[in-house]
């Protein structure tokens, strides 16, 4: 029982190593038994755990649900559109670009890191105003935030094409390149979850006037965590942008707010265990339906699901999971190893 | 042409479509907390129950073609019946679980109700034409308004008037503001918690049937998409209104819809297409300077 707090630390730490080995076990396995439409159906899962964990280290420490994220992801998959397409390219579908930006050229890695940075810096800003509110004010906010960014990225001809497709980008983030990041993600998501600000936040969560008697300034660590979490929401849009080569602004609104939510509410929204493995979860349950949906032999007879029957199932499973366990498929718990005595 | 008329009355009838889905959605989370997602798709469901399900781009009338005195009441029959048929399989069985979770599930069962939806109906927007001769403008102090706006506000004025009767002289209602209150000690003195939450999602599901009508007759369209835009709007409304207070959530969503007529007539014309950036920075703001909404019940302040 007794263990030191050198081995909780430890222990602690052992959470975002297994759950990168078994993110990578995963590729390994999809690239080498797959064909390559699931290989790109990994690549998409693991845009997704970037993007989830990326929300869970301000959702699951803050305690207050963000409908806003979304908006984050759309400002990091246009910002690296912007930096990586040809001038040509740009010249021609978003004419009215600032200088810089219609000349620039940037290779792919900054490029991402760059949208990651725009997008906490996003955040700094959006976030001094929403989070002087507090519980569901705040996410209403958040939401308002979401539907801002629609309007202006859907309406704004020039920049960012309206609802028009933005084409073109280069096609580079395979399964590896973003289980790299997603893997990133997780141990920033670990380091932040154990640092002061983060154990801070976490004791406003469980009880803010405790902690606010305890001299925890809330306003402060809430920020912090948006804006390291909203870095990785727009760098999950850069990577989104890059794995199908085509943006607009449809796929950062609601459907993906509540897909994403859903996932990580599924999960667990107590742990960062359940972030993870609620996108796998889901994922992988919504890759086989929509392979039933296609069509799949059984001895003589083609079984195939109706077209739209693999989006009510997956409703009925989510309304099924958080009957059954209301706290998600983890219940707030860590997978980690004990390390030292028991 | 008189524009001031115009505008007034284009902001009460906006406002009263967006004030009559804000009580549909802010009745639900006074007795139990629960943001109700799928109320957006309660809409969409009345409005095709409508009609004869099937793939087609024009519309068969089904129910749609009875005689107003009979589709009224039976689509308010149909909209109680999904709301409470939802709170019968699904969150009756979420009492204890966390405002998050039960969110989640309010929105999953929405997805639910849309795909089954686009399953019997397809997604393609359908030409509904239910009553069209109310679309036929009348003329009023120099501004043409169609019927049907004048209709929709006093619609509204009669919903909110009924609704505050039921509230204040029945005991289903006196047990509904009781349980909007404080749940748990509204139990404890006797309260029949089974009859006031299925009593409150009837009356929810009416209003979301009601704003159907409104709406299909509107715009003529069935679209499976309907209830989504509006259910946002509602649900801010109810927040800004003062979460739980139900004048609150009437007076916020004519509030919203007055704002956006106002934005929509006077922005100059190259912001026009950003209307609704101008209108979502207006609702931060007045979070910002409200944080328990304009009309805060004082049950929701916290004590310190």
């Amino acid at each position: 029982m007794a263990q030191t707090h050198k081995q909780k630390r430890l222990s602690a730490w052992s959470t975002p190593i297994l759950l990168i080995a078994i993110l990578a076990v995963f590729t390994l396995l999809v690239t080498l038994l797959g064909d390559n439409s699931l290989a790109r159906m990994a690549a998409q899962t693991l845009i997704r755990v970037t993007f989830v964990v990326g929300l869970w280290i301000f959702v699951g420490n803050s305690g207050i649900v963000s409908f806003g994220h979304a908006g984050y992801m759309a400002v990091g998959a246009y910002c690296s559109a912007w930096l990586t397409l040809r001038p040509q390219m740009k010249g021609m579908f978003l004419p009215d670009l600032w200088p810089f930006l219609a000349t620039a050229e940037w290779s792919v890695f900054p490029a991402a890191v760059v949208s990651g940075l725009l997008a906490a810096f996003i955040a700094l800003l959006s976030g001094a105003a929403i989070l002087r509110l507090s519980g569901i004010a705040a996410s209403i906010a958040t939401f308002a935030f979401l539907a801002i960014v629609y309007t202006v990225y859907s309406s704004w001809e020039g920049v960012t094409g309206a609802t028009s497709s933005v084409v073109g980008l280069t096609r580079y983030a395979d399964q590896w390149v973003t289980l790299g990041w997603a893997s990133a993600t997780i141990l920033a998501a670990a380091w932040y979850a154990n640092s002061a600000s983060g154990l801070a936040l976490r004791a406003s969560r469980e009880d803010e006037v405790a902690a606010d008697a305890s001299g925890i300034n809330m306003y402060r660590h809430r920020l912090i965590a948006l804006v390291v979490s909203a870095f990785f929401a727009g760098v999950a849009g850069a990577l989104f942008g890059h794995s199908l080569g085509v943006l607009n602004p449809n796929s950062f609104y609601l459907g993906v707010t509540f897909i994403t939510l859903a996932m990580l509410v599924v999960g667990g929204i107590g742990s960062l265990t359940g972030a993870v493995m609620g996108v796998l979860v889901l994922s992988i349950i919504i890759e086989a339906l929509v392979r039933m949906e296609r069509g799949m032999e059984i001895g003589e007879a083609t079984f195939a699901l109706p077209t739209g029957a693999q989006e009510i199932i997956i409703g009925v499973i989510m309304i099924l999971v958080l009957i059954l366990r209301p706290t998600g498929l983890t219940g707030g718990r860590e997978l980690r190893l004990r390390i030292g005595g028991r | 042409m008189n524009a001031t008329p115009q505008l007034l009355f284009d902001a009460l009838s906006l406002g009263g479509i967006y004030a009559m889905a804000a009580l549909g959605i802010a009745l639900i989370f006074g007795v139990m907390k629960l943001v109700n997602f799928a109320h957006g798709q309660y809409i969409a469901f009345c409005v095709f129950a409508l009609i004869v399900p099937s793939t087609d781009a024009v519309a068969v009338m089904f129910l749609g073609k009875a005689p107003a005195i009979i589709l009224i009441p039976v689509l308010l029959l149909i909209g109680a019946a999904i709301a409470v048929a939802s709170e019968l399989f699904v969150f009756r069985h979420m009492r204890n679980a966390t405002p998050v979770a039960m969110m989640v599930s309010s929105f999953a069962l929405g997805f639910v109700i849309q795909n089954t939806l686009l399953l019997i109906y397809s997604s393609r927007p359908k030409a509904v034409s239910l009553w069209p001769e109310l679309n036929q403008p009348v003329s009023i102090i120099g501004a043409s308004i169609p019927l049907l706006q004048i209709i929709v506000i006093f619609t509204t004025l009669l919903v909110v008037v009924t609704l505050a009767l039921l509230l204040k002289r029945t005991r289903i209602g006196l047990e509904m503001r009781a349980a909007a209150e404080n749940f748990t000690m509204a139990r404890l003195l006797g309260v029949r918690a089974n009859v006031v939450i299925t009593g409150a999602f009837a009356l929810s599901g009416a209003l979301a049937a009601a704003v159907a009508l409104i709406m299909v007759t509107q715009t003529g369209v069935a679209d499976i998409r309907m209830g989504g835009q509006i259910m946002l709007v509602a649900f801010i409304a109810t927040v800004i209104g003062g979460l739980g207070s139900l004048p609150g959530a009437v007076a916020a969503g004519f509030l919203i819809g007055a704002a956006s007529v106002v934005l929509q007539g006077f922005l100059p014309l190259e912001a026009r297409p950003f209307r609704d950036a101008f209108l979502y920075t207006l609702v931060i703001v007045s979070l910002l300077l409200k944080p328990d909404g304009l009309f805060a019940p004082r049950s929701t302040k916290p004590r310190v």
